[in-house]
């Protein structure tokens, strides 16, 4: 009887393994776990919306008609790294979750990177800005997809100083992503011939910026780089205006500014305002179909580019995850760099060795009330940079994936 | 152009014009503080969120009922410092047998929720405001630009802040208030309804807070956490100048500004520390603040 | 402002109440060494050094009548030192644990003979001045990494044995740290010298009269309370492997206000009781960010209103009638 019985438990745990050979993914369930600003100052950039777009992607892919089940969870990491890092260990390790995604603010963005890493499981980064992400910090479970600091500032300092801007005087924020943003703004506007005539930096989350204003007043810049985001670069485009800066003849340049702040601010303020971002929902005819449809469902408000990235990144990550019929996070991601990616947003695309993806950036300048025809109709694009300028040449990056090679 | 530490007279002179303005805020919001501790003995921690909710009560009557700035000006004040009166009637009147911090502590509280249910509904992206149309524009005074706005700025609060002192310190309403700190239940005797002053004094102080809270609605952004870290620069101001002295909340106020104006010139990371490090020092060599009373 | 906080009856029933305070640390104990096989470890582990930090507040409010609200200055420099000795010195953490307490101990002293000078509101406020004052310098110094702080800090073994990397041993580790910061606390309080905090905090006159130096118990308590909140701190930096801005923000000062107020001031188990309180609270509603601000108001004005003894206070006071009816 006994031997009945553990050949019959024997038979079943064969069967059973078999059957688990063919479905290797994790509690039969790809969960995505959308991490970022629920509630301060990026929640409109990312928030609720990239959870909408990641439910998008999910709904374009198919998923349910492959037999792939999915689910989507979502957290607010309240901009602190500790509350970032401590909710990415809790997902991996005690809720089944496979891939987390967005994330901005680098310095939670860095600190779930390396919590991924640990953990071998995959992080898809379209909120944060850092470069490092895919330079010396870059990580074989990490893809950083729309935007970083490199492209900002090669493509708002380039542009501008080709265009006649070439003496700028920055207003930097006081803390390392300011730093290295106006660092790097700072080397290609050398390099492309202009001067720096001066700098200031002030505190984080300042209210008046009218001491510095007046300090870029002086100099005579032909441009007031700000290196600086969220509330501080809408704080200082306002009161620019009321110090009259771009009507004395000034240019305003943001290097880092997103639809929601423009919107924010209203175009009576932020006209005439020069940066670059990676997608604009006005660009084509896919994506102005995608932002109806991601209107409709997200109470009229228009998507940034940080929404479209999430879209983007999981899109393709699911078609890697049926490639590999795995969600092991080190396998996907090496499948991510192996397939190129296509997509209604961002058109067709490659993610490199260091886990950056490339695309084509766009100039845009913010248009005047009078030139606005329909909601949420902001930006007239300056110039277009080809993918291949776009964003950090690999070998310049330092990150050691790359140099082993 | 002559120089002072390196730095052009002219630019020196546009900054400490700035920080004039800027130490108008801080004498606005550091008076009604002082008015509410000076003869309440309340420390109100939720005057940085009812500033704010004058700078929301701004954006509402312009936006919902199409009452523009000056209509604000009175009756955003009127209505913030109503729901002062609320939570006093309710709240802060069962503390006053028992030690002042426990008021410390439910202000703080009442200042998280309200601050948590604007960001809940507003999210903290900050909401616009535009200059009123009379004010907009500006004086080139040669040594810099001055928008007109600010100016006036200048002009209200030193307007508001004499004629609460005078108010206060030379009329007998004033009188019967510090008498009433003083000595409740004697004045109480005299036939003057103690507790109702106390509530209409705390609704004022909120009052002032909200107006500051208008005034800054043009120039800061309108958003739920405005008022957050002002809170902790005003209670320095407060401390500094003495924390019942009407006069000394006005001139510190003032004077603050000024020298964080100078510090943006000079070091400019630092104007967000210098006046913690000058509140230490006046804590150490004169406790009662610079005009205060012991 | 202690006079609300819970207060131990006369010595008579001092035997009863050290049955009672036994009998209720043995239940802590085992909750605690049983804890990891129904909740997520990294969960307690957090509980705890917050448990340890509102303790050693607790030692400074409820037993020294003292206010302070920048506390967080201890927690998140003890936090950064700590970070800091195990990642770029490659200490042990141990020692990297025990340079954060170092730290912030001769942080406390500095503190401490500026703030004591004054009472009440005036220590408060000069204890959230110099609070913010460290908040800064933690912001600008390159040490510190900024806004993005500290990561990736190694958790290493623990007396070169103990393999912290294991969640499990490093929860057993943590559990040792905090029973033993817990114990102090204790024999500080039952010792001449809580008597003598005590007496200071009932009536200070009355006790300067009777020849003690208030101004040295006053400044001991503080230095104390400091070294154990850093204690908590360069603890926590070990476990999340970061230090953060976060830990030394005005509002953490506020939150174990909170958590000491809701636990209940002048108990001994209050304050682990908040702690927990509130972490669980914010595991709850940290998905709803806005919510948890707002629960936290609420929670302030409700106990400041109604609820002043907290829930070991109150319980206490209600086991103290059972006792005696």
């Amino acid at each position: 009887m006994t031997f009945k019985r553990k050949l019959l438990s024997a038979a079943a745990m064969l069967a059973l393994s078999a059957g688990a050979a063919h479905a290797q993914i994790s509690g039969g369930v790809v969960k995505i776990g959308v991490l970022n600003d629920q509630s301060s100052l990026y929640a409109d950039l990312s928030g609720q919306g990239s959870v909408l777009a990641a439910k998008m992607a999910i709904e374009d892919f198919g998923a349910a008609k492959k037999g792939i089940k999915t689910e989507v969870i979502f957290a607010d990491h309240q901009n602190k790294a500790d509350v970032g890092s401590q909710i990415a260990n809790k997902w991996y390790d005690a809720e089944g979750v496979d891939v987390i995604v967005d994330t901005p603010n680098s310095g939670v963005a860095l600190a779930v990177s390396q919590v991924t890493r640990d953990k071998k499981k995959a992080f898809l980064v379209s909120g944060a800005a850092t470069a490092d992400l895919s330079g010396k910090a870059c990580s074989p479970n990490t893809i950083h997809w729309t935007y970083d600091t490199w492209m900002l500032a090669n493509g708002t300092g380039n542009a501008i100083v080709k265009t006649g801007g070439d003496s700028w005087f920055f207003l930097t924020a006081d803390y390392a992503f300011g730093h290295a943003l106006e660092r790097d703004t700072e080397a290609v506007v050398l390099k492309s011939g202009g001067k720096v005539l001066g700098k200031v930096r002030h505190p984080l989350n300042t209210q008046d910026f009218s001491s510095f204003l007046l300090q870029a007043q002086a100099s005579k810049a032909k441009i007031v780089g700000l290196a600086n985001a969220g509330g501080d670069t809408t704080n200082s485009i306002k009161q620019a205006s009321e110090f009259g800066i771009v009507k004395g003849g000034q240019n305003l340049a943001g290097l880092l500014v997103f639809l929601t702040d423009v919107h924010a601010l209203g175009l009576e303020k932020a006209q005439g305002l020069i940066f670059t971002e990676s997608w604009y929902w006005d660009l084509n005819d896919s994506s102005r179909a995608w932002t109806k449809r991601f209107a409709a469902a997200n109470g009229g408000k228009y998507p940034t580019m940080v929404h479209a990235g999430v879209y983007s990144a999981v899109l393709h990550y699911l078609k890697a995850v049926e490639a590999t019929k795995t969600d092991d996070g080190t396998k996907v991601i090496e499948q991510m760099k192996k397939m190129p990616t296509d997509d209604p947003l961002f058109g067709k695309g490659t993610v490199r060795a260091d886990g950056r993806k490339v695309h084509p950036a766009y100039l845009v300048e913010v248009k005047k009330p009078s030139e606005s025809k329909g909601p949420y109709d902001y930006y007239k694009v300056r110039a277009t940079i080809p993918a291949d300028q776009a964003f950090r040449p690999m070998a310049e990056g330092g990150c050691p994936l790359v140099a082993a090679k | 152009m002559t120089e002072i530490f390196g730095v052009p007279t002219q630019a020196l002179f546009g900054q400490l014009l700035i920080g004039l303005i800027n130490g108008s805020f801080y004498a606005l919001l550091s008076l009604g503080l002082a008015v509410i501790f000076g003869l309440l003995n309340i420390i109100n921690f939720t005057h940085g969120a009812q500033y704010m909710m004058g700078a929301f009560a701004a954006y509402f009557l312009l936006n919902k009922l199409g009452l523009n700035y000056w209509w604000a000006l009175a009756v955003a004040p009127l209505a913030v410092g109503a729901t002062g009166v609320v939570v006093e009637r309710l709240m802060l009147a069962r503390l006053y047998k028992l030690d002042h911090l426990y008021g410390l502590l439910l202000t703080f509280g009442l200042a998280l929720v309200i601050q948590g249910a604007f960001r809940h509904e507003f999210g903290s992206a900050g909401l616009p405001y535009s200059i009123p149309e009379q004010l907009t524009g500006g004086t080139n005074l040669g040594f810099m630009f001055l928008p007109k706005y600010r100016a006036w700025v200048i002009v209200a609060s030193l307007v508001v802040c004499l004629g609460t002192w005078f108010v206060i310190e030379r009329t007998k309403l004033g009188a019967y208030l510090r008498a009433a700190t003083e000595n409740p239940a004697m004045v109480q005797a005299f036939g003057v309804n103690v507790p109702r002053m106390i509530t209409l004094t705390y609704g004022f102080g909120v009052a002032l807070a909200g107006l500051a809270g208008v005034m800054a609605a043009p120039i800061y952004q309108v958003n739920p956490l405005m008022g957050a870290d002002t809170i902790i620069v005003v209670f320095a101001v407060v401390v500094i100048g003495g924390m019942g002295s009407i006069l000394g909340a006005v001139v510190t106020g003032f004077g603050l500004g000024v020298i964080e104006g100078l510090t943006k010139v000079f070091y400019p990371e630092a104007s967000n520390t210098v006046i913690f490090v000058i509140m230490a020092i006046v804590l150490m060599i004169r406790p009662q603040g610079l005009f205060g009373s012991r | 402002m202690a006079e609300d906080a819970y207060k131990p009856h006369a010595s008579r029933d001092a035997a009863a109440e050290a049955r009672y305070h036994r009998r209720a640390f043995v239940v802590m104990m085992a909750l605690f060494i049983a804890a990891p096989a129904v909740v997520y470890p990294v969960f307690v582990m957090k509980a705890l050094c917050f448990g340890l930090f509102a303790c050693a507040f607790n030692l400074l409010l409820g037993f020294g009548g003292l206010l302070s609200f920048g506390h967080a200055m201890f927690l998140g420099m003890a936090g950064y030192v700590s970070a800091h000795a195990a990642k770029v010195w490659g200490l042990p953490p141990e020692l990297a644990i025990l340079a954060g307490t170092a730290a912030s101990t001769v942080l406390g002293v500095f503190a401490g003979l500026l703030a004591i000078r004054r009472q009440g509101i005036y220590f408060a406020m000069i204890t959230l001045a110099l609070a913010q004052m460290v908040f800064f310098f933690c912001l600008q110094a390159p040490f510190t990494g900024g806004e993005d702080g500290i990561q990736s800090v190694p958790r290493g073994k623990f007396l070169g044995v103990l393999d912290l990397t294991n969640t499990l041993v490093l929860y057993y580790v943590v559990l040792a740290i905090f029973t033993a910061g817990f114990l102090l606390i204790y024999r500080i309080i039952h010792s001449p010298f809580g008597q003598v905090l005590k007496a200071i905090r009932e009536n200070e006159a009355r006790a300067t009269s009777l020849g003690y130096r208030t101004e040295q118990y006053k400044l001991a308590a503080f230095v104390l309370s400091a070294g154990l909140a850093g204690l908590a701190g360069a603890t926590k930096a070990i476990v999340f492997q970061l230090a953060s801005l976060t830990d030394v923000h005005w509002s953490m000062s506020g939150e174990v206000v909170l958590m000491t107020l809701l636990g209940g001031m002048g108990t001994i188990f209050g304050p682990v009781v908040g702690a927990f309180a509130i972490i669980t609270m914010e595991n709850y509603l940290a998905e709803l960010g806005s919510w948890f601000t707002i629960t936290q108001g609420l929670i302030f004005i409700v106990c400041v209103l109604a609820f002043r003894r907290g829930i070991m206070g109150e319980l206490e006071a209600w086991l103290r009638k059972r006792r005696a009816g």
